[in-house]
C-alpha cells in the first residue's frame, strides 16, 4: 500500500504541463522505480502524482534529418539497449543502461527518470555527459533545450521547473559520428547495483588508428553530479595511441574528479578507481575504434 | 525403495503454479494492521511517549506503548525448553521496551484499519529519551566503564566458557617451536529469507491464535505463553508454508507482540508484517565473531600447543546467546586435535541488532578462523595445505567424549580426494604460486566440522502421527517443519519405504498447528532427517505391525508371515498378495463388528548425535587494480551419510554455497559508529550475491551411512555454507600472497590490503 494523495494521468505533454501547473505540490511519475521507492520510504509520502507514463509520444528512438538521435524520455532502459539505432551509432549507451539494476527495473525504468532524478550514480548520465547530450524540456512556454552539463545543477537537483517535463534526450551527430565508447560500472556485485563509480569514455582515432583525435570522459559518483574530466581529455587529444598516453590520461583525471568519503566507499579508494577505470575504459574504447594500445 | 531417488518435491506443483499459500496470502484482507514505532536511538531510556497527534490519524484503532506492556520478561530463543532453571534461555525481552538497547528497538505499536494509516500514525508518535552512550564492538563492550546494557551482566558479558587440555603454558616451552598467530574477524550479516517476518493473530474459542512464518511453531507457542503470562495451552500457533528462515525464524520474533496486540483490541484480527528494512534490523542477525588463534607447531607442522580466544557480538538481547560462540569453540579441539590447549569464548552484549541462530550456528565464523589459520601455518612452514590437513585433521575413529560422536569413516580424505580431482588442485596450486601482473589466479580449500542435532546439549525429541485413509493412503504429521529445504518430500520418502506404501500415497501434512500436530521442536540444527527420521521410522514400524495384526481378522495369516509391500498385504513366505491396504483400511473402518480408525502416534527421544564432514574448494581470479575477486570454479563435497533425495540434497548444497559466496565476498551489515544506526538495511545496499556473481556451483557427495541414524542420514542443511569463505580466502592467498583476516573480502578490504602490500606501486 502506497501513501498517495491523488493520481492524475496526463493525456498529452501539454496536459501534463497543465496538471503540474494546477497542482503545485504534485510529483511527476513515469516508470515509478524511483518515485514509488521514495513514497514508501516516507520521503514523498502523501503526495499527488502526475503520471506521464501513458504518453507514447515520449517513447522510442528516432533519427532526425540532421542525424541527431532523439531518445524519448519515457523510453525504457531495455528498449534503449535493444534499439537498432542505438546499437548502430551509440552502442555504449545501450550497454550502460543495460547495467541498471536488474531486468525488471530495466523494463520499467526510463532514461528521463534516470536523468531527472539528478543523482550522480545514474548509469545513463555519465555516458550522456560523454556524448554531450542535449536535454529537451517542454513547459508552459513551449520547448527549450539545455546541454546536459547545465541540466544537472546540484545533487538531486536538475534544471526543470515544477511545470516542465523533460520530453527527450538528443544526441547530436557530431557527438557520435566517428566515435566509439566504453562504459565501466564499478559496483560491489555484478547486478542489482548502483554504481560506486561509473566511467564512460568516447574516443575518435585518426584514419591510421595511430592518433587520438578526440576523447571525452565522464564520471558518475566522482562528484555531487555527473562530470567530465576535461584535463584528461586535453592531455590525450592529438596524442599517439600508446601506453604512455593512456597512463598520462588516467593520471590527469585526478585533476578533475572530486569524489567524497562515505560509508559506500572511501575517497582514496574512489580516486584509485577513477584512474584505473579511465585507463581501462580508454583502452577498450580504442579497441572498439580498431586501434591498439601498445 | 524410494529412499535415494530424486523424486520431485511433494510441494513442487503448488509452488511452481503459485497455488501455495503463505502467511500473508492466508490473512483475511480485513485484518487490522500493526506498525511498530522504532527508536531512533541505539541506547536510551524512554522518558515519555506522546501519542496525541498519532491518534488523530484517521483509521487508527489503538496505540500501545512500552508503558502498557506486561512486566514479566520472556525469552525468544528457539531452543527446547528446559525444566532446569540453570539451562533455561535468558528472559530479557519485553513486548515493547522502556530501555532501548539498539537503534530500532520497539517502543510503541500502532494498530490501524489499514497500512497507510498505521504508517502515518507510527510516524506521528513522539518519543522523548534520556540518551545513553553506545558501544558496538564486543571487546570494547567488555572494558570497564563501557555502557552497560543489562544490569545483571557485568561488563556486558552474557557468558564465558572455556576449555583446558593438557598444559599449554608448559608445552610451548619446547625448543624450536614455531609460533603462528592470527586475528580473524567476521561481520554481522542477515539471513535475507525472501519472505519477511510476518504473522497475524486473533482470539477464537478462548485461545489466541497466531498464524506465523516460523520454523518452530511448538516453541513459539511456549514463548508467546511466557510473554503474555497466559497458559501455554491458550496459545495456538499455525505455521503455513514459509519463504525461508535460515535460523532467523528459529526465534520468537513478533508473534508475542502480535498476539498481545490482538488481545488489546478485543481479539480482532491483527497482522504484523516486517518490511525488509525491519527484517534486517529488528529480527535476528548472524553473530560477528572475532577469533584470536595462536598455534605452536614443530617444523613438520605437528601442533604442540594451541590457544583460541573468541568474542561474539550478541547485540542487544540474549536470544540464542552463548550457544553459537560455544559451538565454534567446542569444534576447535575436535577438528585438529592438539594435546595442549586453552580456549575461551565470550558472548557480549552490544548496541547492535540482536544476533541469533543463522545457518550453521557459529561454524562459518569458527571455520573461517580455523581454516585461514591452517593455511597460515602451512605458509609459514612451507607445507602443502592438503597434505598437512590430511595429517593434522581429526582421524578416523575419533570419538568426542562429550557428545560421543564418532568419525566412523575416512570422510575427510574421501571428500578431499573428490574435491582435488575436480579442481585439478595439485597442478594449479603449484602453478599459481609466485605470479606477477595485474590479474592473478589462485586456488584454495577448507574442511569443515559439523554436528547433526543438539543432543546432549539440549533435549532431542520428535513425534510422528500416521493416519490411514479408506484408500490405503496415509497422512503423516511431524513437528519438524518444511521451510523450503524439502523436508516434507524426504519425510514422505522415509514413511513410504518403512511403511510399504507407494510414495504417491503418502501425504505429509505440511502445515503445523500446535493444537493438532504432535510435538516436535521444529526446523533447526540440520536435524530434520535425523530426528524426524527416527520418529517416522518408529511410528511406521509400529504402524505396520499394528496393521498386520489387524489384517489377521481378514487374512487369517500370522503377522510375522506378512509384510506390507507397495500398498498391499503380502505373505512373505510365497510372495502372494493377500489384500490391498485400501481394502483392509475400508473394511476395518466400516466393520460392524470391530470398527477401527487405523492410526499410530509415537514419540521418540533421541540420545545420539552425528558428525557431518566435508570440504570446499575455490579457484579465483583476482583483478588487483580493480580490487575484485572473481570466482572461477567452486565445489563442495559432503559426507552427509545416505541421501534421501539426491536432487534435493544437491539443491540444498547449492543454496548454502550461494550463501557462503555472499558471506565471503560482499555481505556485511554496516552500523554508523556514532548513532548505531544500520546504514544498509535494504537489499540494494546490503550486497547479497546474485546469479551474476556465481560460477557454476559443483556439488559432490561421499555417502558413508551414519550408523546411529534411522535412515543413514546426517547433517546437510547448514554445513554447505561453512567452507566457502575460508576456501576463497586461501585461494586469494595463493594468488596474491596477501593473507586476509576479515570478511567480507570486498573491494574496500582488498583496496586497503593490496595498498599495504604495495601491489599497486606502479600507479600511485
Amino acid at each position: 500500500m502506497y501513501d498517495i494523495k491523488a493520481l492524475y494521468e496526463a493525456k498529452s505533454v501539454e496536459d501534463a504541463v497543465r496538471l503540474l501547473t494546477d497542482h503545485p505540490d504534485a510529483q511527476i511519475i513515469a516508470g515509478g522505480s524511483d518515485v514509488l521507492v521514495q513514497i514508501r520510504s516516507g520521503k514523498r509520502a502523501g503526495k499527488e502524482l502526475v503520471s506521464i507514463y501513458g504518453l507514447d509520444e515520449m517513447r522510442g528512438v528516432k533519427m532526425e534529418e540532421d542525424g541527431t538521435i532523439r531518445i524519448g524520455s519515457l523510453t525504457s532502459f531495455s528498449h534503449i539497449t535493444q534499439d537498432p539505432l542505438i546499437q548502430k551509432h551509440i552502442n555504449v549507451l545501450g550497454e550502460a543502461v543495460d547495467m541498471v539494476g536488474g531486468p525488471q527495473i530495466r523494463a520499467i525504468g526510463t532514461i528521463g527518470g534516470n536523468t531527472c532524478n539528478g543523482v550522480t550514480s545514474a548509469d545513463s548520465a555519465s555516458t550522456l555527459f560523454a556524448l554531450d547530450a542535449i536535454i529537451e524540456i517542454t513547459g508552459p512556454n513551449g520547448v527549450r533545450t539545455e546541454p546536459i552539463s547545465s541540466f544537472y545543477l546540484s545533487a538531486g537537483k536538475v534544471d526543470l521547473a515544477h511545470n516542465e517535463v523533460q520530453t527527450a534526450i538528443l544526441i547530436p551527430k557530431k557527438s557520435y559520428s566517428g566515435y566509439k565508447g566504453h562504459y565501466i560500472k564499478y559496483g560491489m556485485r555484478n547486478a542489482m547495483e548502483i554504481a560506486t563509480t561509473g566511467c564512460s569514455v568516447n574516443v575518435r582515432l585518426s584514419g591510421d588508428k595511430k592518433t587520438i583525435k578526440d576523447v571525452r570522459i565522464a564520471y558518475g559518483v566522482a562528484g555531487p553530479i555527473p562530470m567530465r574530466a576535461h584535463t584528461a581529455e586535453k592531455a590525450a587529444a592529438g596524442q599517439p595511441v600508446c601506453a604512455e598516453t593512456v597512463d598520462r590520461f588516467a593520471a590527469a583525471v585526478l585533476e578533475d574528479v572530486k569524489p567524497r568519503d562515505s560509508w559506500r566507499a572511501a575517497k582514496d579508494f574512489r580516486l584509485h578507481l577513477c584512474t584505473t577505470m579511465a585507463k581501462r575504459a580508454l583502452i577498450e574504447a580504442i579497441k572498439k575504434c580498431g586501434g591498439e594500445v601498445l | 525403495m524410494v529412499i535415494g531417488k530424486s523424486l520431485p518435491r511433494v510441494d513442487a506443483l503448488d509452488k511452481a503454479t503459485g497455488r501455495t499459500k503463505y502467511t500473508d496470502d492466508l490473512c483475511d484482507r480485513g485484518a487490522l494492521i500493526a506498525k511498530i514505532v522504532h527508536s531512533d536511538k541505539a541506547h536510551a531510556y524512554v522518558k515519555s511517549v506522546d501519542i496525541k497527534e498519532a491518534l488523530k490519524v484517521p483509521g487508527v484503532v489503538k496505540i500501545l506503548t512500552c508503558f502498557d506492556v506486561p512486566e514479566q520478561p520472556f525469552p525468544t530463543a528457539g531452543h527446547p525448553w528446559s525444566t532446569d532453571p540453570h539451562h533455561q534461555d535468558v528472559a530479557d525481552r519485553h513486548l515493547l521496551t522502556r530501555h532501548v538497547r539498539y537503534y530500532g528497538d520497539d517502543v510503541a505499536a500502532v494498530v490501524a484499519e489499514d497500512e497507510v494509516s498505521a504508517v502515518q500514525a507510527a510516524r506521528a508518535v513522539k518519543v522523548e529519551y534520556d540518551v545513553l552512550p553506545i558501544v558496538l564492538d564486543a571487546q570494547e563492550a567488555m572494558k570497564d566503564g563501557a555502557p552497560l546494557l543489562h544490569k545483571k551482566y557485568a561488563n556486558n558479558v552474557l557468558a564465558h566458557t572455556d576449555i583446558r587440555r593438557g598444559n599449554y603454558e608448559e608445552a610451548i616451552k619446547e625448543p624450536g617451536l614455531v609460533k603462528v598467530e592470527g586475528w580473524y574477524d567476521t561481520p554481522t550479516v542477515q539471513h535475507c529469507h525472501i519472505e519477511n517476518a510476518v504473522c497475524y493473530a486473533y482470539e477464537e474459542a478462548g485461545k489466541v491464535v497466531v498464524v506465523a512464518s516460523t520454523q518452530i511453531p511448538h516453541i513459539v507457542r511456549r514463548c508467546v505463553g511466557q510473554a503474555l503470562g497466559i497458559d501455554w495451552g491458550r496459545v495456538r500457533i499455525i505455521k503455513p508454508y514459509i519463504g525461508g528462515g535460515f535460523g532467523d525464524k528459529q526465534d520468537a520474533l513478533y508473534e508475542p507482540l502480535c498476539a498481545w496486540l490482538s488481545m488489546q483490541v478485543g481479539g480482532r484480527l491483527v497482522k504484523l508484517e516486517c518490511t525488509r528494512e525491519e527484517t534486517f534490523v529488528n529480527c535476528r542477525v548472524r553473530h560477528a565473531i572475532r577469533s584470536h588463534i595462536i598455534s605452536y607447531v614443530r617444523a613438520d607442522g605437528t601442533m604442540v600447543g594451541r590457544k583460541l580466544e573468541c568474542w561474539s557480538n550478541q547485540g542487544a538481547y540474549a536470544s540464542h546467546g552463548h550457544g553459537i560462540c560455544a559451538k565454534g569453540m567446542n569444534a576447535f579441539p575436535q577438528l585438529y586435535p592438539c594435546p595442549n590447549l586453552e580456549a575461551d569464548s565470550w558472548t557480549v552484549f552490544t548496541n547492535r541488532s540482536v544476533a541469533g541462530a543463522m545457518r550453521a550456528y557459529g561454524m562459518p565464523q569458527a571455520i573461517f578462523a580455523v581454516e585461514c589459520h591452517t593455511d597460515d601455518i602451512c605458509r609459514k612452514l612451507g607445507l602443502d595445505p592438503i597434505e598437512y590437513r590430511r595429517r593434522a585433521v581429526m582421524p578416523k575413529g575419533y570419538v568426542d567424549q562429550f557428545s560421543k560422536n564418532e568419525l566412523y569413516s575416512d570422510s575427510f580424505n574421501q571428500t578431499i580426494d573428490v574435491g582435488m580431482k575436480y579442481m585439478d588442485f595439485e597442478r594449479k596450486y603449484k602453478e599459481y604460486q609466485n605470479q606477477t601482473g595485474d590479474i592473478r589466479r589462485g586456488i584454495g580449500m577448507s574442511v569443515f566440522w559439523y554436528n547433526t542435532a543438539v543432543w546432549p546439549i539440549s533435549l532431542e525429541t520428535s513425534s510422528c502421527r500416521m493416519v490411514m485413509n479408506q484408500d490405503g493412503s496415509v497422512q503423516v504429521q511431524v513437528g519438524e517443519t518444511e521451510i523450503g529445504q524439502g523436508a516434507d518430500t524426504a519425510f514422505a520418502q522415509m514413511a513410504a519405504d518403512t511403511l510399504g506404501v507407494p510414495f504417491e500415497k503418502v501425504h505429509v501434512v505440511s502445515c503445523q498447528d500446535t493444537d493438532v500436530t504432535p510435538y516436535g521442536t521444529g526446523a533447526y540444527a540440520s536435524r530434520q532427517t535425523y530426528t524426524a527420521g527416527m520418529a517416522i521410522r518408529t511410528c511406521a514400524e509400529d504402524f505396520k505391525a499394528h496393521i498386520l495384526k489387524v489384517a489377521f481378522d481378514y487374512t487369517r495369516m500370522q503377522p510375522y508371515l506378512c509384510d506390507i509391500v507397495d500398498g498391499n498385504i503380502v505373505r512373505i513366505t510365497d510372495g502372494r498378495v493377500l489384500m490391498s491396504l485400501a481394502d483392509l483400511s475400508a473394511s476395518v473402518l466400516y466393520s460392524l463388528d470391530s470398527s477401527e480408525h487405523l492410526t499410530m502416534e509415537k514419540t521418540t527421544q533421541i540420545k545420539t548425535n552425528a558428525y557431518s564432514f566435508g570440504c570446499g574448494f575455490a579457484e579465483v581470479e583476482v583483478d588487483i587494480p580493480m580490487c575484485k575477486i572473481k570466482l572461477l570454479k567452486i565445489i563442495n563435497v559432503h559426507d552427509a551419510g545416505i541421501l534421501i533425495n539426491p536432487a534435493l540434497a544437491k539443491a540444498q548444497v547449492e543454496g548454502g554455497m550461494s550463501m557462503g559466496i555472499g558471506y565471503a565476498l560482499s555481505e556485511k551489515l554496516i552500523y554508523d559508529e556514532k548513532t548505531g544506526k544500520a546504514l544498509n538495511n535494504n537489499l540494494l545496499d546490503y550486497k547479497l550475491s546474485t546469479f551474476m556473481d556465481h560460477p557454476h556451483l559443483e556439488v559432490a557427495f561421499v555417502e558413508n551411512p551414519e550408523p546411529t541414524s534411522a535412515y543413514g542420514t546426517k547433517a546437510l542443511g547448514e554445513p554447505p555454507v561453512i567452507p566457502v569463505a575460508p576456501a576463497i580466502r586461501n585461494a586469494v592467498l595463493n594468488a596474491t600472497g596477501v593473507a586476509l583476516y576479515e570478511l567480507p573480502m570486498d573491494p574496500h578490504l582488498l583496496f586497503r590490503k593490496f595498498q599495504e602490500a604495495h601491489l599497486f606501486a606502479k600507479e600511485e
